[in-house]
Formats: structure tokens, C-alpha cells, sequence
């Protein structure tokens, strides 16, 4: 049977459940005297009827759904020959896909014949796993709806359970939030055991020579210094705080500005119009610093005889600085507007200029915000995916000159990933490495940045 | 007494101008910020614009074309045949006549090379939709090949900027031009086609076709789970440690790197579910997690903004707790949900580093037809055309993002006209 | 003349009676009127404030008190929807005269305010704070001994002498109002404008600061505003009755207290209304 079908099936159970639960209440209701003397309404005894219908269903299908799969592949790896046995996960997994390819009647002609028997075993269990499927849930379906019959009575307050039933959905609701981080967290820090299996974690800290490509070669899959990820970090890091070290400044005087100095239709044009500047998606600031930006720059610098390459940091990173001016200034501004005026007025008062009281007294007093919204504002740069990958370079050099064409961290998880990979190669093992230090700098910075704040707002509560 | 004051005072006056000198700086710094933001702003726009404008036109060349049933290798009476008519010799026999002069076969190659490789599909579909041209002498525009196009429009230009035409195909093209023969059309393709290798023929609707359909899932999920997680933590949940963690979490997740998000689409939804690669049910999933702690937060403070008053006559009412969510929470938070929705569907149709991780970046020139068919997204598809060296697809990257921004912007004035009808009600 | 049964708090008081005008001003108010927008918040006042004494401002709330010691040091300015016509005279010029630089009027016309206010600095960063924009002391020692008499004159100096570097913001509420009138008079003002200096206050620290009142009268023309008559009538020579934003009344304390001109001045010292 399709899954389509199945669903179908599903709702269409609900539908008798709902009418089952309305009409068994009904009647009761009558025999004990009116449906108004029952505790709750007919259509909430259907509504419940429908949950108890559903809940079990849905679930045992969307549990049915994910086991399926691990399973069919182990199945897949033991009917191959013995030789499949002895590969490594990645190489299997490429067998898998070659098996699920040529059952989906896409892969070429030229197939092995164990491919093949393998395929069509695989096309076996897949129908008869929906069969089971199948019947597990109308067996399911049937004996829901005939517990129901009989256990809908005027004694069960009908509205008390479908409460509950709704708290519980919401509760899970919430969850899913930390279901969220805890797949993250799992999936990078498994991948990357198994990286660290191969590669020693103190080579990828510390190690210097970044060169995943070579190491795809038998002789040097996970030699030593292949993995140096120090040219990555350092190549981030340098771009980051040339993005910072415009976006803070131009950020903070912007929002000072703004709140302090100009007018209220000044505010109410330019407030708005930098917000398009954080909404702008950052495919776009990639194509524009490596269409328009990187030649300018190039050719500018080129006139004052600077060689400036067109990967360079500098030119990363100033378009990175312009894309988070207005996320340090929306940030800033909320900061700013929290020191209370009477602070101002003290300043003011005492015969300081405006911008005495704001350098001298608000920005001192809004420091821990502003401390704040700049980590918040470097674990963006950090992450910063797409302008990097568009504008800065492939080639993992080791330097902190602006001027020359460095990688990040990003870029190579990207540039491993994208195309075809082989699951557990070092290689494609070292994205999610790499994957594993980006989430938890970030975190570690965004998890300091919203205490900061939060203490910060506390205060001037 | 008013001796000191009066040397103070003397001091103090001695001193204003150096600080108002300061407070002049340091107001001349925040407009220069302002300045050097909006000038980005301006910069950016007017480039994208200036390059994109010309990708929304397309280059036609005027041919008169010979579409007798038995060249073209079709039978006018049954219209299944049409597919496999020989379109392209047509077009070729009809450029060729133009230039009767030319004879050797490599001249002949070159000359046809001056027409799109895709000229042939557009004369097909052309034939489809008025069959009565078979066995006529027609007068058609086809499509001229990006070269020629790029030639074209920088043709009026005072600095015609290089070209890469041949000696002898520019003499053609000039020829063509004087003769009236090449004109500009609105590139209706751009909007109507997917992808290709060919500039001139490439478009966005493949691309759009797989965001609408990767948003919607994204919606789907997204948008219930956060409106009752929001419910449950602001309405239901008991104040306690499981709370607080999942409070400090959807903030951090908030702010967590989106390329991450990729990576766990990757591990979970890939490699360990099995499920289908490429697919906008696998991006919309992807980026349904993503803005969940974006919609859950604005879910959150519109709920906040409730005023206690409502919930306390429902209440007075003898409604129950779920009851006054349902009938009275829910609906008056309902506009703020919205617009925390559209912001976070805006930001997701924007995002582009995670789909890249879930195989979303193949080159795909099948419209996507439902969420499990292989697909790419409008930013994908910027960056995909980001990389191709040629000049049309410059220009096409820079009308997609056109099309992206226009899109952007639409969604982002909707959230804020949202946002200025609820306020106006409280 | 004293038709009290016939005012009610929205009585709309004429012109000023008593004794508004002095010999010996040191700011010199005349037909001002204050507006926030359209909202006339100050009617037409007239009021000298006489050298080296202590006037009181009171009336109920919303008649314009702080909006009219504001006005004094153009501390208003902040408000954008403020404007102020007529003229106060300070020092012979007008200080709303275009000429007229804030930053040293606000130099020499001090202001505390209802709530204390320390900046989030050190204790003695505060105190130094104004001489040092002013670059009225540049040497360390000069500074050290603004900021030693300064607290002194605030009755702080004993309290603190030993946390001089510890933040502002830890002392209690009394203490904080003291350090900012330290911080106040440490850039040796000619008057201190005060608003309700002692409203966020416990009684203990109220008497402290109305004996600081007490002594720096000898030094320093001192306005405060106060919501309480009892304070009017212990620190203050002259006391001024706002109502609606017109001055009703101006005469000494104790008359006012006693004996007042005015039928509303009663009305509202008697409790009827406030
Ligand atoms: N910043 C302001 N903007 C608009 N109106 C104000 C502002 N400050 C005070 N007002 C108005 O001016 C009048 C006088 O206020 P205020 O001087 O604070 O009175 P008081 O200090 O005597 O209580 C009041 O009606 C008040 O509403
Ligand atoms: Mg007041």
C-alpha cells in the first residue's frame, strides 16, 4: 500500500472516530435523559474519539517511517558479498545508494549482478515492510475505534482529556526546540569521533597545513598535517574582526546617532532603510563583493601599487562589516534607549555637552549591552557562510595579512560537503569537525552575549 | 567668592571651544555612519539593478523560415510528431539564406552559431500552439545566442566594451542589425524556464517553484509547532528548570550559525532517515528548524502583549484554561504570530548555506512538480549562476536577485502593514 | 478678600500676589511662558530669585514646578516639544537669548534631581566628573581636593573617605542624593536648582539633606521644588505657589504658612485639595 493511501486510510478512520464518539454520546445521552446531562459536549467526545484515533496511528507510522531505513540498510550490507562486509561505512553507504538507485529503476545498465539481486531483495522488503506497515495500522485503527465504542459513557468528561491531550501536544511542541540542539550536538559530536578516530585531535588543533584533498589518497588518508585546521581558525578570525572592526564603530555611531541626535523623520527614514541592508540574504552580499567589490578594490589598490588579492580578507570582510552594521546598530539602539534619561539629565545638568554625557556616562552605562550585541555580532561573523564562500579563498594559507587570500572554516565545510561525498572518508568527516568547533564557539558566544544582556536589562529595570 | 567664579568662569569659557569642536566630531562621525551604511544600501541596489535590467530582455533575430511538413520531418495531422521534428535545421537552412554568400563549412558552423542553441524549442513550441504555420513560409523571431546578445546590448553603448564575436559573425550581426533585423523582446523565458546551460535561455522558475514549495513545508511545520510551543511556555508552563533550559535554548538556537542547520540535515534527515536528497521536503524541514526559535519568540511576545483583562473575563466567564487560549489568546495573538511568521519565512527564503549541505544545489532543469522532487532554490540558483563565467549570467544572477529582493521586500511591507493594524487595535 | 469656599483646584488663578520681586536677584523671571506642543504648561510668571536664599516651589501635582525649575538652566532643552517665550535674566543676560551658551549656564546654575542619580562610576569619578569636563582642576591634587570639599560641604566626606573608588551606585539612596549634590557643587555653581530632592528618601536621610540645605544657604541661591509644606517651611526664606501653571503666590515661608494672600495658597496649605 502507498503511504499516500495509508494517510488517506488515516483520515478517514478520524472521521469515523469522531462520528463514533458523537453518536455514541448521543445516544447514551438520551438513555440517561438528554444529551444535556452529559458532562460534556457530543462534538468534544468526537473530537477526543478523533485524538485517540490519530495520536497512535500517526505515531506508529512516523516510527515505522525512521526505523525503516537503518534497518533496510543493514539488511542490504548482509545479503552483498562477503567482500561488501569488510568496507569501510562510506564505501558501504555508496553501495547502498548504488542498491536504492537500481530498485528506483534510475541507475544505468551496466549494473553488478549482486547489485542487482541486491536490488531486488530491497524492493521485496520495502513492499512487504509497507504491508506490515499497513496492516499493523488498521489493526491499530479497528481496535482504537472499538475500545472507543464502548468506553465513550456519559461518565467520561470528554473535554478534561482533549485538554490534556493539547498540553501534551504543546509540551512536545516546546521540545522540539531542545530536540533541535541535542540532533545538532549529537550528529556533529559523532561524526567527528569518528574523525578524531583518524586523525588526532591535537593535529587538527594545532596542526598548521590544511589539505583535505590530499589526503584522499591511500597513502596519506589521515597522515598528519593534512588536518591542521590553524590556518582555518586564523583565517576566520581575521575576517571577523576586519568585519567588526567596521561594523562595530559604524554600527554604535549609527544607532548613537539616530537615538540621540537626529530627528524624529530622520529616524523614521533611515531607521527602516538600514533594516533592508540586515534583511538583504547573504547570497547577495557574496555576489556583490565578488562581482562588484573585489575588482574595485583590486584595481584601487593595484593603482596605489598594492597587490590585493581578489580573495583577499580585506575584501570578505568589509562586505561581512557592511552586512552586520545594522544588526550592531538594531542591537545597540535597544541598549542605548535602556539608559534611563535621568542619567542624561544628570550629565546634562552639570553642564556636559551632548556628546561628553554620551561617551563619558551613556556608553559607559550601557557597556555590558553593547559588550554584548558585539559578541552576538562576532558569533554572526563567525558563522557567516555564503559572502565567505563567494568572496574569499579556497587555498588554506596560514597569514594575517588583509591583502592575501585566506579560507575559513566555513568555506571548507561547504567546499567539503557540497557534491558528492563519501560518508566517513577523514575528508567529508572533517567537515562536521569543523562543524563541531563552529557550534560550540558560537554558542559559547552567544551564550555569554544573552547573560551579559540579560543582567545588563535587569539593572536598568 | 566671585573672584574664584569669575576665573572659573574664564577657564570654563577658555575650554568651549575645544569641546564643542569635539561635539561637532563627534556628530560629524554618526552621519558619516549613516552615510557610509545607506551609501552600501544605494551602491548594492544600483549595481544589482544595473546589471540585472538587461537579463529582463532578450535579443531576437528576424528569420524567414521554411516549415514544410517534410524538412521539419513531421506530420501536420498528427500533432504527437512535433516533438521529433528537426526544428534546428530549419532554423539553420533559414539563417543561411540570409547570407547566401557564405559558403565554406566552417563559415557556415560560425554563422550558425549567431542564433541560440535553444531556438529550435522555442520554433517547436511555437508550431505546437499554431499548428497552421506547417507548410508556410513564416517570418519568426528567434532567440539570438547569448554572444550576440551580450554584443547587442552594450551595442547603443558609447564604449562598446569587448565582445567575443568573430571577425566575420560580427560583420553578420552588423548586417542583421542594419537590415532591422535584430530587436529586443521582453524575456518572458526568465520567468516561464528553469535552468540551462545556455544564458539566454535559463530562468528562475524552476528555482521558484522549488522555494514556494521548500516555504511551504517550512510553514507547515513551523508554524503550528511554534505557536504552541510559544503557548505552552508562556500559558501552561510551570516555572522551572526544564523551562528555563528550554527558554535559554530557543535563544541560543536563535542565533546559532545557519550552516550548522545544514550539517544536521546532513547527518539526521539524510544519512539516517534515508530521505529523498535535493528535495524542498528536505530543505522546507531543514528550514523549518531553523526559524522555529524566530517564530516561537515573536509567538511569544504577542502572546505577551495580550492584555490580562480578556483572559480575566473569560475566565469569569467559567472557561477553562485551554478554553481561554483557544477562543481569546490565540486569535488577539494572532496578527503578531503572523508577522513573526512572515519574518521568519522571509529570512528562510533567503538562506541559502544549509540547502547547499542537503544537495539542493544540482543543476536541475525539470520544474519541480511536488516536495520530493529533486529541486533548487531561488538563492541556490544565484549562487549556482554566481559561479558561470559568462556575461549572461551576470546578468541573469543579478535579475534573480531582482526577483529575490522584490519577493523579500513584498513579504517584509506585509509584516510591517501586520504589525501597524495590530497595533492600532491595543 | 479670602473667599476660600469659592476656589476649587480648577479655580484659574489671575495674576501674582505678595512679594515676587527683589532688590538683590540673582535670576530675574519674566512673563515666561512654557509649552509642550500645544500644552501651555508655565502662564506668564514673573519671579526674582533673590541672592543666597532658599525658595520654595510648591502645588499640587501637575502645576508646573519641575517644568518651571527646568526652565532655569534650560535643562527643557532636552525635551524637543518644549518652547519657552519671555525672559529670565541671569547675570544681566538673558539666558534665552540665542547668544547664550547651555554649557556654561549650566556650570554656574547646578541642578539635583528627584531621583538620585550617580553615575555608574566610581564615587569619586562622580565628584570629579564636572570639574574635570570643565577643566577647572587639570592637576590630581586640585582634583583630590574638589573632591574632598565637595563631599565635605555634602556631609558625605566621612562616610566614604575610605571606598572613594568603590561605584557610586552602592551607596544608599540618602548618601547617592548627597553625592550628587557633591557632585553638583563641585563645579561651584551660583544656584542649585533642586526637584523634590528628598521624595524617594526615608525620613533620616530627608533631615540630612535639609541640613545640607540649611548650610549651603550661606554659599549658594538654592530653589527647590517640594511636594511637602513641612519641608518648604523648614528650609526655605521664601515660598512660591504654583497652580495650573500660573504662580499664585509668592511670599515669605512663614507668612505663606501662616497667614496666606491668596485663597488658593489656603486651600491647598489647609489640605483641601493636592
Ligand atoms: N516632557 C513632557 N511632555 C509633555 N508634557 C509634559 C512634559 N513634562 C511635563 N508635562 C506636562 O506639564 C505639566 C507640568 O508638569 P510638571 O512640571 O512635571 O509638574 P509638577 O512637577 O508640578 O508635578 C503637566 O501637565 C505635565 O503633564
Ligand atoms: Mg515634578
Amino acid at each position: 500500500m502507498q503511504l499516500s493511501s495509508l494517510f488517506t486510510l488515516l483520515v478517514i478512520a478520524a472521521a469515523v472516530a469522531y462520528f463514533v464518539g458523537y453518536s455514541r454520546s448521543t445516544s447514551k445521552g438520551l438513555d440517561i435523559g438528554g444529551v444535556h446531562k452529559l458532562s460534556s459536549l457530543p462534538s468534544q467526545y468526537g473530537t477526543l474519539a478523533l485524538m485517540w484515533c490519530l495520536l497512535p496511528g500517526v505515531s506508529l507510522i512516523l516510527t515505522w517511517l525512521l526505523v525503516e531505513n537503518s534497518l533496510l540498510n543493514a539488511m542490504i550490507i548482509k545479503v552483498l558479498p562477503a567482500s561488501a562486509q569488510a568496507l569501510s561505512e562510506g564505501e558501504q553507504s555508496l553501495l547502498i545508494s548504488q542498491v536504492k538507485s537500481t530498485a528506483a529503476g534510475v541507475a544505468g545498465l551496466n549494473v553488478a549482478a549482486e547489485i542487482k539481486q541486491a536490488a531486488d531483495l530491497y524492493s521485496g522488503w520495502v513492499t512487504r515492510s509497507r504491508m506490515y506497515l499497513s496492516g499493523l495500522s488498521i489493526a491499530v485503527i479497528i481496535l482504537t475505534i472499538a475500545l472507543l465504542y464502548k468506553k465513550i459513557a456519559d461518565t467520561t468528561r470528554a473535554r478534561n482529556k482533549i485538554e490534556r491531550v493539547l498540553e501534551g501536544l504543546f509540551m512536545m511542541s516546546s521540545l522540539i526546540a531542545i530536540l533541535t540542539t541535542l540532533g545538532i550536538v549529537l550528529s556533529v559530536i559523532y561524526e567527528s569521533w569518528i574523525f578524531f578516530s583518524h586523525v588526532s585531535p591535537i593535529d587538527f588543533m594545532f596542526g598548521t597545513h590544511w589539505s583535505p584533498q590530499m589526503a584522499m589518497r591511500e597513502d596519506q588518508a589521515g597522515s598528519s598535517g593534512a588536518f591542521g585546521a590553524v590556518p582555518l581558525f586564523v583565517g576566520t578570525l581575521l575576517i571577523s574582526f576586519i568585519a567588526l572592526s567596521i561594523a562595530v564603530p559604524a554600527g554604535l555611531m549609527t544607532a548613537i546617532y539616530l537615538s540621540e541626535y537626529a530627528h524624529a523623520k530622520v529616524r523614521n527614514i533611515v531607521k527602516p532603510a538600514l533594516e533592508i541592508l540586515a534583511g538583504i540574504p547573504t547570497v547577495v552580499y557574496g555576489f556583490f563583493a565578488a562581482v562588484t567589490v573585489a575588482p574595485f578594490m583590486r584595481d584601487s589598490a593595484a593603482a596605489l601599487d598594492i597587490a590585493l588579492s581578489p580573495e583577499s580578507a580585506l575584501i570578505a570582510g568589509v562586505v561581512m562589516g557592511v552586512m552586520i552594521i545594522p544588526f550592531v546598530s538594531s542591537l545597540s539602539d535597544d541598549v542605548i534607549n535602556a539608559v534611563p534619561q535621568s542619567l542624561r539629565d544628570g550629565s546634562l545638568g552639570l553642564g556636559a555637552t551632548h556628546s561628553e554625557t554620551i561617551r563619558q556616562v551613556v556608553i559607559p552605562a550601557a557597556l555590558p549591552g553593547i559588550v554584548g550585541s558585539i559578541l552576538l555580532a562576532g558569533s554572526r561573523a563567525i558563522g557567516e557562510t555564503m559572502i565567505v564562500v563567494m568572496a574569499a579563498g579556497l587555498a588554506a594559507n596560514l597569514t594575517v595579512n588583509p591583502l592575501e587570500a585566506v579560507t575559513t572554516v566555513t568555506v571548507q565545510i561547504v567546499t567539503i560537503l557540497v557534491g558528492d561525498q563519501e560518508f566517513d572518508s577523514p575528508k567529508t568527516l572533517a567537515a562536521f569537525a569543523l562543524g563541531l568547533m563552529l557550534f560550540f564557539t558560537t554558542l559559547m558566544l552567544n551564550f555569554i552575549a544573552l547573560h551579559v544582556t540579560k543582567k545588563y536589562q535587569e539593572r536598568y529595570d | 567668592m566671585t573672584n574664584t567664579n569669575l576665573t572659573q568662569r574664564q577657564i570654563i569659557e577658555a575650554g568651549l571651544k575645544k569641546r564643542y569642536r569635539k561635539e561637532r566630531a563627534f556628530k560629524a562621525a554618526g552621519v558619516i555612519s549613516i552615510i557610509f551604511g545607506l551609501s552600501w544600501l544605494v551602491l548594492l541596489f544600483g549595481d544589482i539593478i544595473g546589471k540585472g535590467m538587461p537579463a529582463f530582455k532578450s535579443t531576437m533575430i528576424q528569420l524567414s523560415v521554411n516549415l514544410d511538413a517534410d524538412d521539419l520531418g513531421i506530420d501536420p495531422e498528427d500533432a504527437t510528431t512535433f516533438n521529433k521534428g528537426n526544428y534546428d535545421r530549419v532554423i539553420r537552412n533559414a539563417i543561411r539564406s540570409e547570407f547566401a554568400e557564405v559558403k565554406s563549412r566552417g563559415d557556415r558552423r560560425s554563422l550558425g552559431r549567431i542564433v541560440s542553441s535553444n531556438a529550435g524549442y522555442d520554433l517547436r513550441d511555437l508550431i505546437k500552439e499554431n499548428p497552421t504555420l506547417i507548410n508556410t513560409q513564416a517570418s519568426v523571431w528567434v532567440k539570438a545566442d547569448s554572444v550576440v546578445d551580450d554584443y547587442f546590448k552594450n551595442y547603443y553603448s558609447p564604449q562598446k566594451p569587448g565582445h567575443i564575436l568573430t571577425d566575420k559573425q560580427l560583420i553578420w550581426v552588423n548586417d542583421l542589425i542594419d537590415r532591422d533585423k535584430v530587436t529586443f523582446q521582453f524575456n518572458k523565458g526568465f520567468f516561464t524556464s528553469s535552468d540551462s546551460r545556455d544564458p539566454e535561455s535559463a530562468g528562475v522558475a524552476g528555482a521558484l517553484k522549488g522555494s514556494v514549495l521548500a516555504l511551504i513545508v517550512c510553514l507547515v511545520l513551523a508554524f503550528p509547532i511554534a505557536i504552541a510551543a510559544a503557548v505552552y511556555l508562556e500559558e501552561f508552563a510551570p516555572k522551572n528548570r526544564l523551562t528555563d533550559i528550554i527558554e535559554v535554548n530557543i535563544n541560543n538556537l536563535a542565533a546559532v550559525p545557519s550552516i550548522i542547520f545544514g550539517l544536521l540535515g546532513l547527518a539526521i534527515f539524510l544519512n539516517l532517515f534515508g530521505m529523498p536528497r535535493s528535495a524542498p521536503l528536505l530543505g522546507g524541514m531543514v528550514l523549518a528548524l531553523m526559524t522555529l526559535p524566530t517564530i516561537i519568540i515573536s509567538a511569544r511576545a504577542a502572546i505577551k502583549a495580550v492584555p490580562p483583562s480578556i483572559r480575566e473575563a473569560a475566565y469569569g466567564l467559567g472557561a477553562s484554561k485551554m478554553q481561554v487560549v483557544l477562543h481569546h489568546v490565540i486569535p488577539l495573538a494572532m496578527p503578531g504570530m503572523l508577522t513573526g511568521a512572515i519574518i521568519g519565512i522571509a529570512q528562510a527564503l533567503g538562506e541559502t548555506a544549509p540547502l547547499l549541505m542537503i544537495g539542493m544545489v544540482a543543476f536541475i532543469v525539470d520544474i519541480p512538480q511536488g516536495i520530493t522532487d529533486p529541486a533548487t532554490v531561488l538563492p541556490v540558483q544565484i549562487y549556482l549562476w554566481s559561479d558561470s563565467p559568462e556575461r549572461g549570467f551576470v546578468a541573469n544572477t543579478s535579475a534573480a536577485i531582482m526577483v529575490l529582493l522584490g519577493v523579500l521586500i513584498t513579504m517584509n511591507l506585509s509584516a510591517v502593514l501586520l504589525r501597524k493594524r495590530l497595533e492600532k487595535r491595543w | 478678600m479670602k473667599l476660600v469656599d469659592n476656589v476649587t483646584e480648577h479655580t484659574i488663578p489671575k495674576d501674582t500676589v505678595g512679594t515676587p520681586f527683589s532688590d538683590n536677584a540673582e535670576i530675574s523671571v519674566r512673563n515666561v511662558d512654557v509649552f509642550y506642543g500645544e500644552k501651555q504648561a508655565i502662564h506668564n510668571v514673573s519671579l526674582d530669585i533673590g541672592k543666597n536664599e532658599v525658595i520654595a516651589m510648591i502645588g499640587p501635582s501637575g502645576c508646573g514646578k519641575s517644568t518651571f525649575l527646568r526652565v532655569l538652566n534650560r535643562m527643557n532643552d532636552t525635551i524637543d516639544i518644549c518652547r519657552v517665550t519671555g525672559e529670565i535674566i541671569h547675570d544681566g543676560e538673558n539666558i534665552y537669548a540665542p547668544k547664550t551658551d547651555v554649557v556654561p549656564l549650566r556650570a554656574r546654575v547646578g541642578m539635583v534631581f528627584q531621583k538620585p542619580n550617580p553615575f555608574p562610576k566610581s564615587i569619586y569619578d562622580n565628584v570629579a566628573y564636572g570639574p574635570k569636563l570643565h577643566g577647572i582642576a587639570s592637576r590630581r591634587t586640585d582634583l583630590d581636593e574638589i573632591v574632598e570639599t565637595s563631599l565635605t560641604k555634602a556631609g558625605l566626606w566621612n562616610e566614604v573617605k575610605d571606598r572613594l573608588h568603590t561605584p557610586g551606585t552602592g551607596l544608599s539612596g540618602g548618601q547617592q542624593q548627597r553625592l550628587c549634590i557633591a557632585r553638583t557643587i563641585a563645579v561651584n555653581p551660583e544656584v542649585i536648582l533642586m526637584d523634590e530632592p528628598c521624595s524617594a528618601l526615608d525620613p533620616i536621610a530627608t533631615a540630612k539633606i535639609e541640613e545640607l540645605i540649611a548650610e549651603l544657604s550661606t554659599n549658594y541661591t538654592i530653589a527647590i521644588v517640594t511636594h511637602s509644606m513641612q519641608q518648604a517651611a523648614r528650609v526655605s526664606n521664601r515660598t512660591a505657589y504654583f497652580h495650573l501653571g500660573h504662580l499664585v503666590e509668592v511670599n515669605p515661608t512663614e507668612q505663606v504658612f501662616t497667614n496666606p494672600d491668596h485663597a488658593l495658597t489656603e486651600a491647598y496649605i489647609t489640605g483641601r485639595f493636592g
